[in-house]
């Protein structure tokens, strides 16, 4: 069908306009990350450039020097990511199998338990009193154990697990299989994809939580690199990303550090999330749908 | 748990004894897969919200959690201290004026954002555009108010810039209260924009296409087809979205607002959360902060509530 000259327009205008809300999202990013390697003069004189003229690497140097707690703080967000998520999962799959067998006499009562705990909550204070209370403040527990099963996830997969013919779990039950059977050998082999999806909700929101270490945690041996990044956006102070007796003989631009810890932070999520949306996007259409 | 579950066959055991036994042995597996998950919220959900009573106690700050259980009670001493505090409405004024912005500003930004991604030409483009889009999703407000400062510092920073290029005296966006709000609201949309848009792309991906086709034959324009078709056509998704978001309205941005704030901008930023987060865990006013808390849940899970029965009137499952 031949396009009108107003079709043509509309198509044209659109394209510019999206291209145009590409931009205002990736500059940014481009912004911080090209300037990470500027020194303080390139950057006073080229206030919107993304590409440096003089490279100047000072700001990495300092964020992965000796002294720094930076490549701790990333074994600590890389360990709580990978062993946080498999707690999650374990806990996550085991409850949304037993939440999903319509048979189980105690599925309501524990679904509306659970429920609630979506919309009304003990807040900050308890949870922070409950939390000194059982000897969690300053473990690395505390980063895993207080969200080890969101209820929100919990459903999604449930709502997975119940979209399983029941004819296969019936012909297994004929054949004299458990539920624990069940479970293992047909449920999860049948959800590898919703699995995935699950556990890269949980892990993206490891790798991007400081809340819980920032009021948990005040050791800095045990901060993921979110907290130290909020640090020092915050006080500017460099001094507090390097170990007391560490020696440094010159400070870079605050700057330079600042940004280098902002790209070291986000490099990571931004190198994987062009393969983990899919799985997102499906999550989300199909947690809308309700079971 | 199995040996407690294991079926007595001992005659003294009653008919219910033996019911109850032989309910729990028949779905053996399925409890023990349970018990432990129960037991977490159980612990991490349940016994915080009994340490609610925390605001009617007068707690002196030490013991922890059995600290609440052993503290006097204090009636409403905390609520009232709050209620005629100057905060109360000032908190209350910040949190529904941002909420009101974001309904009016960053509620229709992914409407408009899917039409203009549903109308774009060729596949890979509208891949791309999408992707990029979902991009700032994934970062955390952390970072993101990193990037926000770097752009809008008044030393060097490129909005500084293109203001002077304009002619115009540099401004400390970020702590001056006359832009505070703006600021929320423009990184708001940048962040959740893209991701908005799935919901809204779904329902029209599931618009009838014969639809576009019977429009087309009657020589219907694209944006004709935009207005009369696409846009009826994701009416009922948007109201839910509404309603729902409605039952939000109470919610105070915490992650965001805290990583943008400073005390200069306290006076139009600072809202329930952030109070109660100072208020507890920085000057430790365990009891009193937890009243202005359980005060902004409470009114919270009121709210989401009637958004749920208005959204269930209108045709949708609801939340539950």
């Amino acid at each position: 069908m031949k396009q009108t000259l107003g079709e043509k327009l509309f198509d044209a205008c659109n394209t510019i306009m999206l291209i145009l809300v590409c931009l205002v999202m990736l500059y940014p990013v481009l912004f911080v990350f090209g300037r990470s390697v500027m020194t303080d003069l390139d950057r006073a004189a080229h206030p919107f450039a993304i590409w440096p003229t003089a490279w100047d690497i000072s700001g990495y140097k300092y964020v992965f020097s000796s002294g720094s707690y930076i490549v701790n703080a990333y074994a600590i967000t890389i360990l709580r990511t990978i062993a946080g998520t498999f707690c999650n999962m374990l806990f996550t799959a085991a409850l949304a199998f037993v939440l999903s067998n319509r048979d189980y006499p105690l599925r309501g009562a524990f679904t509306m338990l659970i429920a609630f705990t979506m919309w009304f909550g003990g807040g900050l204070i308890p949870m922070f009193l409950l939390v000194k209370s059982l000897g969690l403040y300053n473990h690395f527990a505390v980063l895993i154990l207080p969200g080890l099963i969101s209820a929100w996830n919990m459903l999604i997969l449930r709502n997975f697990f119940m979209q399983i013919p029941q004819g296969v779990i019936e012909s297994a039950k004929m054949d004299g299989a458990s539920e624990l059977v069940i479970f293992l050998r047909i449920i999860l082999p049948l959800s590898t994809a919703a699995l995935a999806t699950i556990s890269l909700f949980y892990a993206v929101g490891h790798w991007n939580s400081w809340f819980d270490a920032m009021i948990y945690v005040n050791d800095r041996d045990l901060w993921p690199v979110q907290v130290f990044l909020r640090e020092i956006i915050h006080n500017t102070n460099l001094n507090d990303m390097i170990r007391s007796d560490a020696v440094v003989e010159v400070n870079p631009p605050a700057q330079s550090v600042i940004m280098a810890t902002i790209v070291v932070t986000t490099l990571p999520i931004l190198c994987v999330y062009p393969f983990l949306q899919r799985y997102f996007v499906k999550g989300i259409t199909v947690g809308s749908i309700k079971g | 748990m199995n040996t407690i579950a294991a079926p007595s066959r001992k005659r003294s055991i009653g008919t219910a004894r033996r019911k109850a036994a032989t309910w729990i042995w028949k779905y053996r597996y399925l409890h023990a897969l349970a018990l432990p998950c129960m037991l977490y919220f159980l612990i991490f959900k349940y016994l915080p919200m009994y340490g609610i009573v925390i605001a009617f106690k007068d707690y002196k700050g030490m013991g922890g959690f059995e600290g609440i259980v052993h503290s006097d009670w204090a009636g409403m001493k905390n609520f009232n201290l709050f209620f005629h505090s100057i905060y109360f409405w000032r908190l209350l004024r910040n949190t529904l004026v941002l909420s009101l912005y974001l309904l009016i500003f960053a509620f229709p930004a992914p409407i408009i954002l899917a039409l203009l991604i549903n109308e774009a030409r060729g596949r890979w483009f509208k891949k791309v555009v999408q992707s990029i889009s979902y991009m700032p999703h994934f970062l955390s407000w952390v970072v993101c108010a990193g990037l926000v400062l770097q752009l809008l510092t008044p030393t060097g920073g490129p909005v500084n810039a293109l203001m002077e290029l304009m002619g115009k005296e540099p401004v400390a966006f970020t702590s001056d209260p006359a832009y505070f709000r703006l600021i929320l609201v423009v990184t708001n949309i940048w962040k959740e924009v893209g991701w908005g848009t799935i919901i809204y792309l779904a329902a029209m991906a599931s618009i009838d296409p014969e639809l576009y086709e019977a429009a087309a034959m009657d020589g219907a324009r694209k944006w004709q087809k935009m207005f009369y078709i696409t846009l009826p056509g994701i009416k009922e998704i948007v109201a839910i979205m509404l309603i729902l978001g409605m039952g939000d309205i109470l919610d105070g941005h915490f992650e965001q607002v805290f990583n943008l704030y400073s005390p200069a901008v306290y006076d139009v930023a600072d809202n329930f959360d952030t109070y109660v987060y100072r208020q507890g865990l920085v000057e430790a006013k365990f009891a009193y902060s937890s009243a202005v808390g359980l005060f902004k849940s409470a009114v919270a899970l009121a709210l989401v509530v009637l958004a749920n029965r208005a959204a269930k009137r209108l045709g949708s499952d609801g939340l539950w």
